[in-house]
């Protein structure tokens, strides 16, 4: 069994959902981030979500993009990144590691070679972020390869052809957006993704995972009651990190305190105050 | 989709699993409206009456005289709005009105798309938002002072290098957002399918116009066809008639900056690796990691580190040949035309000018070389004003 089907299986037995707070690798430097990484673990996330960082990310909002700019700024090298991760993975054998990236890092350099040197760093997922499913089939054949899960997203305006083939096609977990747009928008949910979650359990897909707009213990407890195993909250995070730079030590405690929090939300006898 | 959007192995469309519904929907509405006579008559009418179609073809009386070398022109910069950008901004005007969009956004370079989005967000009534690094905001001023004018907002984005790359960037968030009430009526012949088809194929008309003008008034076929070549529509545009014509050159010329190997310049074609950025698989400028790289050209419309993937595959075929031409070499055939034909070329079409002479000057036969003249210069005069004076 893999690490997510673990998760998901420890979870369920516990009556949880998964919480999966998301960071980019590398910022705002390599030593720093495995710190944040190792901080956010300790305090209790589930899995983790994890972007590489890439030059024009159109898919994400302007918190996730200056997490980008931070960390290729300061020099930091793809091969650092998943050096990085070998070294978590080494330090957390169980916890699931899933990469965000965009399509030209996976592609430039041969699809197969990307997928090889992801998995030899631990790496459990890889979604890209401008890879719908249409242009999936060779990144998805690749991964499989290499035993990596491609994960897809599952989209509000999809139709139930669109949403089938995401199904079929997601392993690991299926990322769930509630709304359109990019990364970080300041809004609460807009559409209710209920018909989604019900749906693709119904198709027998992986786990969905809602992405998108998660800040507050509420949302993630909104999330799961509209039937998803799980929350990814991101954008909070990174706007924690970039505004805690100044003093990393309050920071890791600052984010330890966070995910405790978002997790905590994460059970049945939570109660939204 | 219908079509299958690839050029041999490139073009497709990489986007975010939200925007595949809006390109669905483009891709039939385009499809459709392909079909349909009244859109042709529409867009026929619009072209002539508004926009000044046919532009005429210019044989050069002086420019390379001395030489076997024939230059015609085929005028462009004469078209409403100074460029060839305004044949394609009619056709996806209409296609966004069929589709019922109300709201229209756009990035541009020099300013050349925004201003012909400005038109038709004017002509048509649609609310207009037009994105714009904030480096050619600066160096293309006059450009958006007239996108004002004409009621666009123009956004200029910080983010980035802070040019094209980067407003192209802006305005796939955007659409990614807004594609239910928004059409991208993006500006060149790159981008996820069905841009790269659709583009040309409302750009195609320079090249139907090209061949027939060629064949009444020199009575004959050109042996080259050139063109500058940033995202690559003015250069698919005069090519599109031209390629199942096997003894007509065609020859795409890419923006040198200071030199193929001084690193500083936009020459995507002829220094690229092949990568995926803006929607397709297509040739890229990037590092060893596949970060998309900084360009340099003295042009901003030139200043892009992708290219249409039609290209990509017309390189990889041989069908046509791309050569570079530096910011000198472009600024000087700036100056000659002026000079010698009283026509001020865009700096972007200046590049095809410059290779055009090139090849004039080395000729030992007679010639026919026709060159696709894109846009006027008159939004680079602070850029010629700043280059003579440090001259």
């Amino acid at each position: 069994m893999d690490r997510y089907a673990r998760m998901f299986e420890r979870l369920a037995l516990q009556r949880q959902g998964a919480f999966i707070p998301f960071v980019m690798v590398g910022d705002p430097d390599i030593p720093t981030s495995l710190d944040i990484m190792r901080a956010l673990i300790r305090g209790g996330a589930d899995a983790l979500e994890l972007g590489l960082p890439f030059s024009d990310p159109v898919a994400d909002g302007p918190v996730i993009q200056a997490a980008a700019v931070r960390t290729l700024a300061g020099g930091v090298r793809i091969s650092d990144c998943l050096e990085a991760l070998r070294t978590l993975r080494e330090e957390h054998p169980d916890v699931p590691f899933g990469l965000l990236t965009y399509a030209n890092l996976v592609f430039h350099d041969g699809i197969a070679s990307f997928y090889q040197r992801v998995a030899r760093a631990g790496v459990d997922s890889v979604l890209v972020a401008d890879v719908p499913v249409r242009e999936a089939g060779p990144f998805a054949t690749a991964a499989a390869q290499e035993g990596v899960a491609p994960v897809l997203i599952a989209t509000p305006n999809a139709d139930a052809e669109r949403l089938a083939a995401v199904a079929a096609a997601s392993r690991g977990y299926v990322y769930v957006v509630s709304r359109s747009g990019v990364t970080g928008a300041e809004e609460t949910v807009r559409h209710e993704p209920e018909a989604v979650f019900r749906q693709l359990r119904e198709m027998n897909a992986a786990p969905g995972v809602l992405g998108f707009g998660i800040s507050t213990p509420a949302q993630v407890r909104a999330a799961l009651a509209m039937g998803a195993a799980g929350a990814i909250s991101g954008s909070a995070i990174v706007r924690r990190i970039a505004d805690g730079l100044g003093d990393v030590p309050a920071l890791l405690g600052d984010l330890e305190t966070f995910v405790r929090e978002m997790k905590a939300a994460t059970a049945p006898e939570y109660d939204v105050a | 989709m219908k079509l299958d959007g690839r050029f041999g192995s490139y073009g497709g469309t990489y986007v975010p699993e939200i925007l595949m519904p809006a390109l669905e929907e483009l891709e039939a509405a385009f499809l459709d409206a392909r079909e349909d006579e009244d859109f042709h008559e529409t867009l026929q009418t619009l072209l002539r009456d508004f926009a000044g179609r046919p532009t005429p073809l210019w044989r050069c009386r002086n420019l390379c005289a001395d030489t076997p070398a024939r230059i015609w022109l085929k005028r462009e910069d004469l078209l409403h709005g100074g460029a060839h950008k305004t044949n394609q901004v009619l056709g996806q005007a209409l296609l966004a009105q069929r589709i019922g969009k109300r709201r229209i956004i756009a990035e541009t370079g020099a300013g050349q798309h925004g201003v012909a989005t400005a038109i038709v967000g004017a002509l048509f009534g649609l609310e207009t938002r037009i994105y714009m690094g904030a480096i050619d905001v600066e160096r293309q001023h006059l450009n958006v002072l007239r996108m004002r004018l004409m009621g666009a907002e123009v956004v200029p984005v910080e983010s980035g290098d802070r040019t094209l790359k980067d407003a192209i960037n802006e305005a796939m968030r955007d659409w990614a957002a807004s594609w239910e009430t928004t059409h991208y009526l993006l500006g060149t012949v790159a981008g996820p399918h069905p841009f790269p088809t659709m583009v040309r194929d409302f750009q195609r008309v320079i090249g139907e116009e090209a061949r027939h003008q060629m064949i009444q008034q020199a009575g004959r076929l050109p042996d080259a066809v050139i063109a500058c070549v940033g995202g690559g529509s003015n250069a698919m545009g005069i090519f599109a008639d031209f390629v199942d014509e096997e003894d007509v050159d065609l020859i795409g010329v890419e923006p040198a900056g200071h030199g193929l190997d001084s690193g500083e310049h936009g020459a995507t074609l002829l220094r690229g690796r092949g990568g995926i950025l803006h929607g397709a698989h297509t040739l890229l400028l990037q590092n060893e990691d596949g970060q998309v790289s900084d360009t340099h050209s003295i042009s901003a419309g030139l200043d892009y580190p992708g290219v249409g993937p039609e290209h990509a595959h017309l390189a990889a075929t041989g069908r046509a040949r791309y050569v570079g031409c530096t910011d000198d070499d472009a600024f000087a055939a700036f100056q000659r035309l002026s000079r010698e034909e009283g026509i001020i070329p865009a700096l972007e079409s200046a590049h095809a000018i410059a290779e055009a002479i090139r090849i004039a000057e080395s000729a030992d036969t007679e010639l026919d070389l026709l060159v696709n003249l894109s846009g006027r210069g008159d939004k680079d005069m602070e850029t010629a004003r700043r280059l003579l004076e440090n001259a």
